[in-house]
């Protein structure tokens, strides 16, 4: 806990919006720009489940239904009710809180594995509703036509300015994050994770935390979900099926689960690796069949051997190398750095 | 000497087992109280009930006269009783520093809004917030490792960091579930000074060990539990020659010896 810290994840949000502006100038393919913006779109779905599941310690399966509902009403509210995007939005994060927070009282109860089939159980009933509520939904034909964003005369009608929408609305977030995981509720947070009895006779309301962070990536969710909508124009229930909450876990998982950060990596190793899939089984149309399989498969091998995530893991290979190179710190100097504090 | 703490006829039921039955007895506002028996006599689960990690089956425990047994731990944490674990239970994944900041909680300020806007001062908070929990860490001794990962830290000062943490809520009553147990002799020694400088500091405190040269030595006084019963109370004298404690402890350990 230095006292800088502050200046210093401003800092990384300062490098992060120059190289989000800086981008466009190398990554003229508009295919890539829409990678890019998705991967953008990722990295808010998996930094806000990661304040969930890396810091708080609950699993979710059922996170693309967040994404879903989000998505949704935003769509229905623009399209069918002619409602502005910027009501919308909003409007389908807070739907999306009263419902997370419906679900998340009784399912926060639950551990462990419990928690990850109430979870599943309830995307799995949203997707359900998504495909056969066609009166609402159009059911699997989806909703088309959803408007753009636009701000007075500008309309983010183009990949250029669909990349800096989402980038950095997501690099605001990460700010957001890193700043909620450096203070007393981030402490909390991590606190009931590593031990829920220890946290409660701390003070900590272990309940009232682990249903506060359940709303909260739900609502990172939603926002993702209503900026895919509006970014990408047409949404269908496919989007926010059950293989895209595995996605995100797998995101969280090889993000290392301990970072921020981690978890934005997590999003764009995945956003890529899924990209290359699809691309692969448009190539050779054999592999296109087996698109779903060969995707599973990958996620498994990720999840048996970085178990402890891509980040986490180089970060350990890098700190056991510098060791190797330096001796320890003279002992001497660290009362020194705690006076500091 | 008034009361800080009372329970009154608690049991605690576990499926068909028996851990507490029918147990009264009193803790005195400023004393150390010791709370022995065998293996298995139900000590620890006496703990649980009173820091409301689960509440009695039956019977009711007070803190300086108002019914706390029905409580969540959280609240009864607001109410002024900390706690240290006999399987000890630090937050591995943070720092030392980090640790005793959890147990800042209810004594600072922030919340969601606060933490995601830095509003509100939020950075100054959490300045005094380390400031603070530093100050515990001295008392223990572990400010030189205020920034290692607590997992890390030996056996022993992992005993004193949680003790550190739970003195940092500022408790009334602090309950130690065997704070001595697996520490070599001098630690020992250095924890017996820490119990003194804190009971000096005005909190009261209610421990449970199976160190008995320990216990009858800073104890002022002690209840003891058997088979979940409460089968003596009184000074460590008065208790030492209890009957039914030297038969209580012939099937186990004499007493006197370590545990
Ligand atoms: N959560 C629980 N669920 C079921 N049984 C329990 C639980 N906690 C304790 N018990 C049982 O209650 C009895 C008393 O256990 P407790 O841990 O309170 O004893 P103790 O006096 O602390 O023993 P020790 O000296 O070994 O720590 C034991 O038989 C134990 O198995
Ligand atoms: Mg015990």
């Amino acid at each position: 806990m230095k006292a800088n810290f502050f200046t210093s994840t401003l800092l990384w949000a300062v490098v992060g919006l120059i190289a989000v502006a800086l981008t466009p100038l190398f990554v003229k393919s508009n295919y890539w720009l829409g990678v890019l913006a998705f991967m953008a779109i990722n990295t808010i779905l998996a930094v806000g489940l990661n304040l969930l599941m890396g810091y708080a310690g609950q699993v979710s399966l059922g996170h693309a239904a967040f994404y879903g509902i989000g998505a949704y009403t935003t769509a229905i509210l623009t399209t069918q009710y002619g409602v502005s995007p910027w009501l919308a939005m909003p409007a389908g994060i807070l739907i999306t809180c009263i419902i997370a927070y419906l679900v998340g009282v009784p399912c926060l109860r639950l551990h462990g594995h419990y928690l990850a089939m109430a979870t599943l159980g309830f995307g799995w009933i949203v997707f359900i509703v998504l495909v056969h509520w066609d009166g609402l939904t159009l059911g699997t034909s989806g909703v088309e036509k959803i408007p753009k964003l636009a701000i007075g005369s500008l309309v983010f009608d183009n990949d250029v300015k669909r990349f800096f929408l989402t980038w950095v609305t997501a690099i605001l977030l990460l700010l957001v994050s890193a700043n909620i995981v450096r203070s007393r509720v981030g402490r909390a947070l991590r606190a009931l994770h590593s031990s829920e009895n220890a946290a409660a006779t701390m003070g900590v309301d272990v309940s009232r935390y682990k249903v506060m962070v359940f709303v909260l990536s739900a609502a990172y969710a939603a926002l993702a979900g209503s900026l895919y909508a509006h970014v990408v124009n047409f949404i269908s229930p496919s989007v926010f099926g059950f293989i895209v909450s595995v996605e995100l876990v797998v995101m969280v998982v090889i993000g290392g689960m301990a970072s921020v950060w981690g978890a934005a990596v997590g999003a764009a190793t995945i956003t890529m690796l899924v990209e290359w899939l699809r691309s692969l089984g448009e190539a050779v149309p054999v592999f296109k069949e087996f698109d779903v399989i060969a995707h599973g498969l990958i996620l498994v091998l990720v999840m048996l051997f970085l178990p402890a995530g891509l980040t986490v893991g180089v970060r350990d290979l890098v700190l056991r190398w510098v060791k190797r190179r330096r001796p320890a710190p003279a002992p001497q100097e660290k009362p020194k750095e705690v006076a500091r504090v | 000497m008034s009361t800080l703490l009372e329970a009154g006829n608690v049991s605690k039921i576990f499926g068909g087992l028996v851990a507490v039955s029918d147990a009264s007895f009193t803790v005195r506002t400023g004393e150390i109280t010791a709370l022995i028996g065998p293996n298995g006599a139900g000590k620890t689960t006496m703990l649980n009930m009173i820091s409301g990690v689960f509440p009695p089956t039956s019977g009711w425990i007070r803190l300086a006269g108002k019914p706390i047994h029905h409580l969540p731990p959280h609240v009864i944490a607001a109410r002024g009783i900390a706690r240290t674990f006999q399987q000890v239970e630090l937050f591995t994944n943070m720092t030392v520093l980090e640790n005793v900041m959890v147990g800042r909680h209810l004594r600072s300020r922030g919340n969601l809004f606060t933490a995601a806007t830095r509003l509100g001062g939020t950075n100054r908070h959490e300045r005094k917030t380390a400031n603070d929990a530093l100050t515990y860490l001295e008392m223990v001794g572990l400010a030189d490792v205020a920034h290692e990962d607590s997992g890390d830290l030996p056996f022993g000062r992992q005993r004193l960091l949680e003790i550190a943490r739970a003195l940092a809520t500022e408790p009334s009553l602090l309950l130690l579930d065997e704070a001595a147990s697996g520490l070599s002799t001098r630690e020992k020694k250095e924890l017996v000074e820490l119990i003194f400088r804190i009971r000096k500091s005005g909190v009261t405190i209610f421990l449970v060990d199976h160190d008995m040269d320990l216990v009858m030595d800073i104890s002022d006084r002690v209840v003891v539990l058997d088979h979940g019963e409460k089968i003596a109370e009184g000074t460590p004298a008065e208790v030492q020659r209890n009957e039914r404690v030297i038969a209580a402890y012939l099937g186990e350990e004499p007493v006197g010896e370590s545990g």
